[in-house]
């Protein structure tokens, strides 16, 4: 074990305990944090493998921007500390079922990538961090060309999808 | 100039030598955790004194002078007695993310902070992303003002708190797109790469002549706004809001928030100075040699300070100078003015260095 599979270790424990307690949690702005924390873990894990564009990403967009959004929808909605009722029967069977279909997709998906088999006998279980990192300039060129690698028509939707939710803000937000 | 670097690869060998690779890191992680703090502490402390004598000045007052020379062991004593302070625990409230919110954000605040640039080598956090990291940080203690504003179940926190998060993100916008515009002038997000370039080929706010001079002047407004200070101080609001969303923490747990608003202060300040004043790069002048080698013996550091005190000074020239704005005048003035014009700036900066009429 070298420092970068302790790391691993202790973000992976980090996550998946915050996951747990995103869906025990009954107070909903609790929920909210703990789901800060499994996004926060998720974008060390970039860090850890070299990706420091994705990793900021992750940060800027889902810790910074999704989370706040969250939280900050909660506080207008309710203002109370708004308790997550328990719920009848017929929630728990449907929740139960949605549940165990997406435990088999994830789980099909893992064991159908077939992983190399880990080598205990090895110094360090990780891949080291890809040194050569992808520099900005390649990243915007791709995300704005139009060759085998461009990214211009999702990038594009993207902002098309940006404006209908401006406009749907105005639309609610406007004096009558 | 010098090159703290030769000092940590130094000290990374030395340590190497005597202890297995992890071990190592783990302690170099430390050291630089302890530095950090360290220094975090001292500036504030230094903030707080030079705040409270720029206020009493520009307002005709003396402010502190009873205790040690010129007032200045009375910021020590503060400290002091907020560290030695009851915390509350307030029945009815979240405890867990009331104890919480205060150090997302003193967290979000000290990550931003090991992003400056010092001196040469001198980086703590260098990525090739740097600036864009640094808003992605930065942008993680809005949820802690948020938090802190609902946990404590009282209406002014919470007020204090939808206050502070609406300016924040709105803020955020036109900090984003001036760094945006600099950026394009740079053509690199790395601090160490930004300043290396402006000690070889002078200070960008020289460089980018009237454009860069304008994002400037949005950053030094837009970074007020960022950090809830006056004249954007609507989030805290001492007359209205009793303190904003900070209402119901005591002791230490409101010093974490006291911290954290003048650390933010420094940062947006030393941010101000890393780009577009050139961080720890001396100030020379083509053609100069005997002069440029004069600049060049101060060394790095000092420079950096230098340029941070002077941008603080802009700063608190901004803060104690006018008087309050009302929350639809501050978002009108983000929302129909500044973002505007820090479109136009960007797409300015972007004609400016294809049409190479930069230096």
């Amino acid at each position: 074990m070298n420092a970068q599979d302790i790391m691993f270790v202790i973000l992976a424990v980090f996550i998946v305990c915050s996951a747990f307690a995103t869906v025990i949690s009954r107070s909903i702005v609790r929920a909210a944090t703990y789901l800060l924390f499994v996004l926060l873990g998720t974008a060390g894990l970039y860090f850890l493998m070299g990706y420091t564009f994705l990793g900021s990403v992750q940060t800027m967009v889902y810790a910074g921007g999704v989370i706040v959004l969250y939280v900050f929808s909660i506080l207008l909605t309710s203002g109370q500390q708004e308790e997550l009722r328990t719920t009848n029967l017929k929630k728990t069977v449907a929740g139960l079922v949605i549940a165990l279909v997406g435990f088999g997709v994830f789980a099909s998906v893992l064991f159908m990538y077939g992983f190399a088999p880990i080598d205990f006998a090895a110094s360090s279980f990780l891949a080291s961090p890809d040194e050569s990192v992808i520099s900005m300039d390649t990243i915007g060129t791709h995300m704005l060309s139009t060759d085998k690698d461009g990214y211009l028509l999702p990038f594009e939707a993207v902002s098309v999808l940006l404006l209908a939710c401006i406009v749907a803000g105005i639309v609610i937000a406007r004096k009558r | 100039m010098f090159d703290f670097s030769v000092f940590t690869s130094w000290l990374d060998a030395a340590l190497l030598s005597v202890m297995p690779g992890w071990l190592t890191i783990l302690v170099e992680c430390v050291l630089v955790a302890l530095g950090i703090i360290t220094l975090y502490a001292i500036f504030a402390m230094v903030m707080i004194y030079v705040e409270r004598k720029f206020c009493a000045f520009v307002q005709c007052r003396l402010g502190p002078d009873r205790v040690g020379p010129w007032g200045t062991i009375q910021v020590v004593c503060d400290v002091l007695k907020m560290l030695t302070k009851e915390i509350v625990s307030l029945r009815k409230t979240d405890r867990f993310l009331h104890a919480l919110a205060p150090f997302l954000v003193v967290t979000a605040s000290m990550t931003t902070f090991a992003c400056l640039p010092w001196n040469k080598g001198a980086q703590i956090l260098d990525f090739n992303v740097g600036v864009f990291f640094f808003l992605a940080i930065g942008s993680i203690g809005v949820v802690g003002i948020l938090l802190a504003g609902w946990s404590a179940n009282n209406k002014y926190s919470l007020i204090g708190a939808m206050r502070a998060g609406a300016q924040i993100i709105s803020y955020e916008l036109s900090i984003g797109m001036v760094m945006l515009t600099m950026i394009c002038l740079t053509g690199t997000m790395s601090f160490s790469e930004i300043c290396q370039n402006q000690a070889e080929g002078g200070w960008y706010i020289f460089r980018g002549h009237f454009v860069a001079l304008a994002a400037f002047i949005v950053y030094l407004i837009a970074g007020n706004a960022e950090c809830n200070r006056g004249p954007f101080d609507l989030p805290e609001s001492e007359s209205e809001l009793t303190a904003g969303y900070h209402t119901e923490y005591s002791g230490m747990d409101f010093g974490f928030y006291y911290l954290a608003e003048y650390l933010n202060l420094f940062i947006c300040a030393g941010m101000a100075s890393t780009i577009f004043l050139g961080g720890w790069a001396p100030f020379v002048i083509p053609g100069l040699d005997g002069f440029n080698e004069v600049m060049a013996i101060i060394p790095g550091f000092v420079w950096f300070l230098v340029k941070v005190f002077f941008v603080l000074f802009l700063l608190l020239w901004e803060r104690w100078t006018f008087p309050r704005l009302r929350i639809d005048q501050i978002l009108t003035l983000e929302w129909k003015y500044l973002i505007p014009i820090s479109m136009l700036l960007l797409v300015l900066m972007a004609l400016c260095v294809s049409l190479g009429l930069t230096f």
